[in-house]
C-alpha cells in the first residue's frame, strides 16, 4: 500500500509557513539574557513540527536544517546555554532561509541551498563551542549531543567507519494503525540506513473469529547493519514511541577502513564541506563570537582532509549549488489558494443553511395549496420575510469566510521595523493596535506592499536620528503606531509616527523644481502635503536603499486606488505624520452611483465621485479641439460626454442644464456628462472579462435588483479614452496634461 | 431521428466517430454545433449593450448571476438582419477560447433538431465565397436530403 503523499504537500507548506511566522514573532519577543521558557517552548514546538513534517514528506534538506535549530533551542530550553543576541539573529536568518526552501518546494525544485548550509555550519559552530568547552553537559541531553557527535563521526570517517549491528524489538500496541502509523513505512525508513532483516512474531494472532480487522497483533524483531548511530535509528521510531514497545540493542560494532564515497554517510558528510570551505570566513563574521575559531578548527582541518579524498562527490555537488543560487535570485511569489476558516464561522454557516432549508420547506408547503386565503397569504408573507432575512445573513456570513484579521499583515512588520531600524541606527518602538480587525483576504494580499512602503518611509524620513530627537526634547526611541479599525463599510489603517513631520517648505520647493506647481501657486499646508503623492516626487536628500528611489508615494497611492481605496496624510511639524489608508472591506462589493446615459444604466464607483452638479453654461469654456472645460472654484474641469465616449447617440447632448458628475482618478478631476442620476447602493461586482473580454471604460459588471446587467464605469480608463481621442491636445491648466495621464 | 441507424453502426464498427449535433435555422439554412458544448436554450430577452462593441455583440445577459455576452450569428455571418420574434432563441454554449472556458450566448432564428453525425463524412467547405465566414465552417454534411453546415464554435466566438 502506498499513499501519494504529494497531495498533502500544500497543507504541509501552509502549516510550515504558519509555523515560521510563529517562530518569527516569538523570536522578536525574546530578549537575550531574560529567557521566557514559554516563548522558547513555542518556538521549539513550531520548529519541531516543521522538522517532523518535512521528514515525513522526505524534504530532508529542511528536516536536517531544522534539526540544528531545534538542537540549539533545546539547549536553551534546558538552561544549558544562555541565549545570546547572535542566536536570535541567526535564527531569524534561518527562518528566511527556510521560507525560501519551502518556496522552492512549492516550485518543485527542492535543493539543498547554499544559504542553508552556511547557516547550518554557523549553528554547528555554536553548538560545537559548547560541547568542547563543557563536556560534562553533553550527557544531560541526548538530542543535544547527537548532532555534533554524529558530525564528528562523519568527519572522522575518512579513516575509520563504524558499522553497528542493532537488534530491535518492535512490539506495537494493537491500536497502532488507528494512530495513522504503518510499520511497513518504518521498515522502509530503516532499510535506508543499512541492511535490514525483519522477522515477524505471529504468536499474538488470535483465532479468526476473535480477530479485529484493524488491530495490530504482530510484533517484529529487526536486525539492522548500519553505519548510523543509535540515535538516528531511534529517530525512525519517533512517531510510534508512545504506541509501542521499542527495544534497541547494540549487538556488535565493527570498525572498518573505509572506501571513499561508498557509503551514504560519507556523502552526507562531504555535503557540508564545500560550503564550509567557501564560507568559513562568513562563519567568523556572522556569528561574531570570538570563540568560534580555536574549537572549530580541528573539524575544519579534518574536513579539508576529507575534501582531498572525496573529490568526485564534491564535483557532483557543485551544480546543485549553482542551481540553488539561481533560484534564490528569483523567489517566485507564493500564491496560496487555500484559506483557513475558523470552525465557528463554518458552524454558523451550517446553522444558517439549516434555517434556510426549513424556510424553503415552509414556503413549499404554502405554495402547494390550491387556494390561498387571507391567513395563508399572511403566512406566505412572513415566510418570504424570513427568507429575505436568512439570505441576508447567509450572504454576510459567506463574506465573513474570506475575512481574516489584519494581524496576518501586521505580523510581518515587527521584523521589518527591527531590520530597518538596525540599518538606520534609530531606536524605534512599534505599536500595533486593532490587530483583530478583519478584512477580505484579497484586499489583505494587496495592501501589504503599500504598507511596507509607508512604514519604511516613516522610519527613514519621518523619524529623526537619536541625537536629533534628544535635541528636540523627544524620547530617545521613536514611535510608530499601526492602527486598524472599521468605519462604515471601510477599514481604516493608520500609520502614525512621532517624527519630524513633513517639511512643507521643502516639498513646495521640490514641487516647483519638478514643475508640479508654479512659484505663484497658493496652496494650504494640507494641499502641499498631498503633493507627495504626485508621480516622481522624492525629497530624500540622499537616495537610500530603504526608501527614496523616486518611485514612491505615487505608486502607493495608485495601488491603493486600484483597490478602490484612498490614502491621505496629515502632518504637523515636529509632532509627526499620520498616513490614513481607507479601504473597502471587500473587493467583491462596491458602493456605487447609478447613472443613466441615454437608455443605458451605468454605475460610477462612489469612492471616485467628488461631487455632482448641474452645468451652468456661463462657467463653461471651449478650449478648442472639441474640449469643453468647466470652471469649478479654482479648478478647470474637462467635460467628458459619456454618450460620445460610449456611443449612445440617443442620449441628451446639450451641456446647458446637463448633469455633471465630477470624479477624480489619478489626481485628475474630470466631469462626466450624464442624463440622470439614479439611486446609490451596494453592488456585487461580477467579471465581464470572464466570458467576454476587457472593454475600454468598463471595469466590470453587476446585476441590478431587476435582474438585468449593468456595467461599472472605470474612471481612469474613461479618462484614458478621452485622452486618446484628443491626442496632442495640451495646454490645460492641469498639474499634468490629460494625454500624459495615459 | 437516426437512432436506429446510429446504434447499428456503433455495433458494427467502433471506429465510427458518431457525434451528436444540435442544429438550428438561420435564413433557411441549417447549422449544427456539437451538442456537448450546449448548456441551455433560452428565449429572446432584452440585454445590456456594451459600449463600442462590434455590431454582432448584442450585449450581456444575467445567467443566474453570471454575466454572459450574446453574439447575433446572423450579423456575425453577414446575413440579412431579421427582427427577433417568439421563435428567436439564445443558445448558451461553453467554449474554450484562449485556453479559458467561456460561457457565451448565440442568437439564432430557431432551434431545429439533433442528429448523430459521422464526422469523417463531413466535406470541407468549398473554397469560394466569403472567406471570413468560411473560416467558421468545420464541414458540410448531408442528413437525409438536407445539407447541414457544421460550425467551429471556437472560431465563431473568437471575438
Amino acid at each position: 500500500m502506498s499513499i501519494d503523499l504529494s497531495q498533502f504537500y500544500e497543507v504541509f507548506i501552509d502549516e510550515s509557513f504558519e509555523g515560521l511566522e510563529t517562530m518569527e514573532s516569538e523570536l522578536l519577543n525574546l530578549s537575550p539574557g531574560d529567557v521566557d521558557s514559554e516563548i522558547i517552548n513555542n518556538i521549539f514546538r513550531a520548529a519541531h513540527s516543521i522538522k517532523g513534517g518535512s521528514g515525513t514528506f522526505g524534504f530532508n534538506a529542511i528536516a536536517n536544517f531544522t534539526h540544528v535549530i531545534e538542537t540549539l533551542l533545546d539547549e536553551i530550553r534546558n538552561g544549558e546555554r544562555e541565549l545570546a543576541a547572535n542566536h536570535v539573529d541567526l535564527m531569524l536568518k534561518s527562518i528566511d532561509c527556510l521560507r525560501n526552501m519551502l518556496r522552492s518546494i512549492q516550485n518543485n525544485d527542492e535543493q539543498e541551498s547554499q544559504e542553508a548550509n552556511t547557516l547550518r555550519v554557523q549553528f554547528e559552530a555554536i553548538l560545537e563551542q559548547k560541547n568542547t568547552t563543557d563536556d560534562s553537559n553533553t550527557s544531560n541531553s541526548d538530542a543535544v549531543a547527537t548532532q555534533p557527535e554524529s558530525n564528528g563521526v562523519a568527519s572522522k570517517q575518512t579513516k575509520i567507519q563504524i558499522t553497528n549491528f542493532f537488534e530491535i524489538k518492535f512490539n506495537p500496541e494493537s491500536h497502532v494503525f488507528k494512530t495513522g502509523n504503518e510499520p511497513l513505512f518504518i521498515f522502509e525508513d530503516l532499510a535506508e540506513h543499512g541492511e535490514l532483516s525483519v522477522e515477524a512474531n505471529i504468536k499474538g494472532i488470535p483465532e479468526l473469529d476473535n480477530l479485529v480487522a484493524d488491530d495490530c497483533y504482530l510484533g517484529w524483531t529487526i536486525n539492522l547493519d548500519t553505519t548510523s548511530d543509535e540515535e538516528t535509528v531511534k529517530s525512525v521510531f519517533e512517531w510510534v514511541e508512545d504506541d509501542a514497545e521499542i527495544e534497541i540493542k547494540l549487538v556488535a560494532q565493527f570498525e572498518d577502513e573505509i572506501e571513499v564515497e561508498s557509503e551514504l554517510d560519507e556523502i552526507e558528510a562531504s555535503k557540508h564541506e564545500p560550503s564550509l570551505t567557501e564560507s568559513s570566513t562568513s562563519v567568523d563574521l556572522a556569528s561574531a563570537t570570538p570563540a568560534t575559531t580555536p574549537e572549530s578548527l580541528p573539524t575544519d582541518n579534518s574536513k579539508q582532509n576529507d575534501s582531498a579524498t572525496s573529490d568526485p562527490v564534491k564535483a557532483e555537488f557543485r551544480p546543485v549549488q549553482k542551481a540553488s543560487t539561481d533560484n534564490k535570485k528569483e523567489p517566485t511569489k507564493q500564491e496560496s489558494s487555500s484559506i483557513r476558516v475558523g470552525t465557528d464561522k463554518v458552524d454558523s454557516l451550517i446553522n444558517m443553511v439549516g434555517e434556510l432549508v426549513i424556510t424553503q420547506a415552509m414556503l413549499n408547503e404554502l405554495g402547494e395549496d390550491e387556494q390561498i386565503d387571507h391567513a395563508k397569504l399572511l403566512a406566505l408573507r412572513e415566510g418570504l420575510a424570513q427568507l429575505a432575512h436568512n439570505t441576508r445573513d447567509l450572504q454576510e456570513n459567506v463574506m465573513r469566510i474570506r475575512m481574516l484579521p489584519i494581524s496576518f499583515v501586521f505580523s510581518r512588520f515587527p521584523r521589518l521595523v527591527r531590520d530597518i531600524s538596525q540599518k538606520l541606527d534609530k531606536k524605534v518602538d512599534l505599536v500595533l493596535k486593532g490587530e483583530g480587525t478583519e478584512l477580505d483576504k484579497t484586499v489583505m494580499e494587496k495592501i501589504s506592499d503599500p504598507m511596507v512602503h509607508l512604514i519604511r518611509n516613516s522610519l527613514d524620513h519621518g523619524l529623526e536620528t537619536t541625537p536629533e530627537r534628544l535635541a528636540a526634547g523627544k524620547s530617545e526611541a521613536g514611535k510608530v503606531i499601526l492602527n486598524a479599525y472599521h468605519q462604515g463599510g471601510n477599514i481604516i489603517i493608520e500609520i502614525i509616527d512621532d517624527g519630524r513631520g513633513l517639511n512643507t517648505e521643502k516639498i513646495r520647493s521640490k514641487a516647483i523644481e519638478n514643475g508640479l506647481i508654479t512659484e505663484e501657486s497658493v496652496l494650504s499646508n494640507q494641499e502641499i502635503n498631498e503633493l507627495i503623492f504626485k508621480p516622481g516626487f522624492s525629497t530624500a536628500d540622499e537616495v537610500s536603499d530603504i526608501s527614496g528611489r523616486g518611485v514612491g508615494m505615487d505608486v502607493v497611492k495608485r495601488n491603493i486606488n486600484a483597490l478602490n481605496g484612498t490614502v491621505e496624510v496629515v502632518s504637523e511639524p515636529n509632532k509627526g505624520s499620520t498616513f490614513t489608508i481607507r479601504l473597502p472591506l471587500t473587493l467583491a462589493i462596491l458602493d456605487g452611483q447609478l447613472v443613466k446615459v441615454g437608455n443605458h444604466i451605468y454605475i460610477i464607483p462612489l469612492v471616485s465621485i467628488v461631487e455632482s452638479l448641474q452645468i451652468d453654461m456661463s462657467k463653461v469654456n471651449s478650449v478648442g479641439g472639441g474640449m469643453d472645460v468647466l470652471r469649478l472654484r479654482d479648478d478647470y474641469i474637462p467635460i467628458l460626454r459619456m454618450h460620445q465616449l460610449f456611443n449612445h447617440p440617443e442620449a441628451c447632448q446639450k451641456l446647458q442644464g446637463g448633469l455633471l458628475v465630477v470624479v477624480e482618478s489619478d489626481n485628475e478631476k474630470v466631469g462626466l456628462l450624464v442624463d440622470e442620476l439614479l439611486a446609490q447602493q451596494q453592488f456585487v461586482i461580477k467579471s465581464l472579462e470572464e466570458n467576454y473580454k476587457k472593454v475600454d471604460g468598463i471595469s466590470g459588471a453587476t446585476i441590478l435588483g431587476s435582474g438585468s446587467v449593468s456595467l461599472i464605469i472605470d474612471i481612469s480608463s474613461v479618462v484614458k479614452m478621452a485622452g486618446l481621442k484628443r491626442a496632442g491636445h495640451v495646454g490645460l491648466d492641469f498639474d499634468k496634461p490629460l494625454s500624459e495621464a495615459v | 431521428m437516426n437512432e436506429v441507424l446510429s446504434t447499428s453502426q456503433l455495433g458494427n464498427d467502433d471506429n465510427v466517430d458518431l457525434v451528436q449535433y444540435l442544429t438550428f435555422m438561420m435564413d433557411d439554412e441549417e447549422y449544427g454545433i456539437e451538442i456537448l458544448s450546449v448548456q441551455e436554450i433560452r428565449g429572446w430577452e432584452s440585454m445590456t449593450s456594451i459600449p463600442n462593441s462590434e455590431e454582432y455583440v448584442k450585449g450581456v445577459i444575467n445567467l443566474r448571476g453570471t454575466v454572459v455576452p450574446v453574439v447575433d450569428l446572423r450579423i456575425r455571418f453577414n446575413l440579412s438582419k431579421f427582427d427577433y420574434n417568439e421563435l428567436t432563441v439564445i443558445i448558451i454554449v461553453k467554449v474554450m477560447i484562449d485556453k479559458k472556458t467561456k460561457i457565451m450566448g448565440i442568437v439564432v432564428d430557431a432551434v431545429s433538431d439533433v442528429y448523430n453525425i459521422e464526422k469523417q463524412k463531413a466535406k470541407k467547405a468549398p473554397d469560394i465565397g466569403d472567406s471570413e465566414t468560411k473560416n467558421y465552417i468545420e464541414g458540410l454534411i448531408n442528413v437525409g436530403d438536407k445539407m447541414v453546415v457544421l460550425l467551429d464554435l471556437e472560431k465563431v466566438l473568437l471575438i
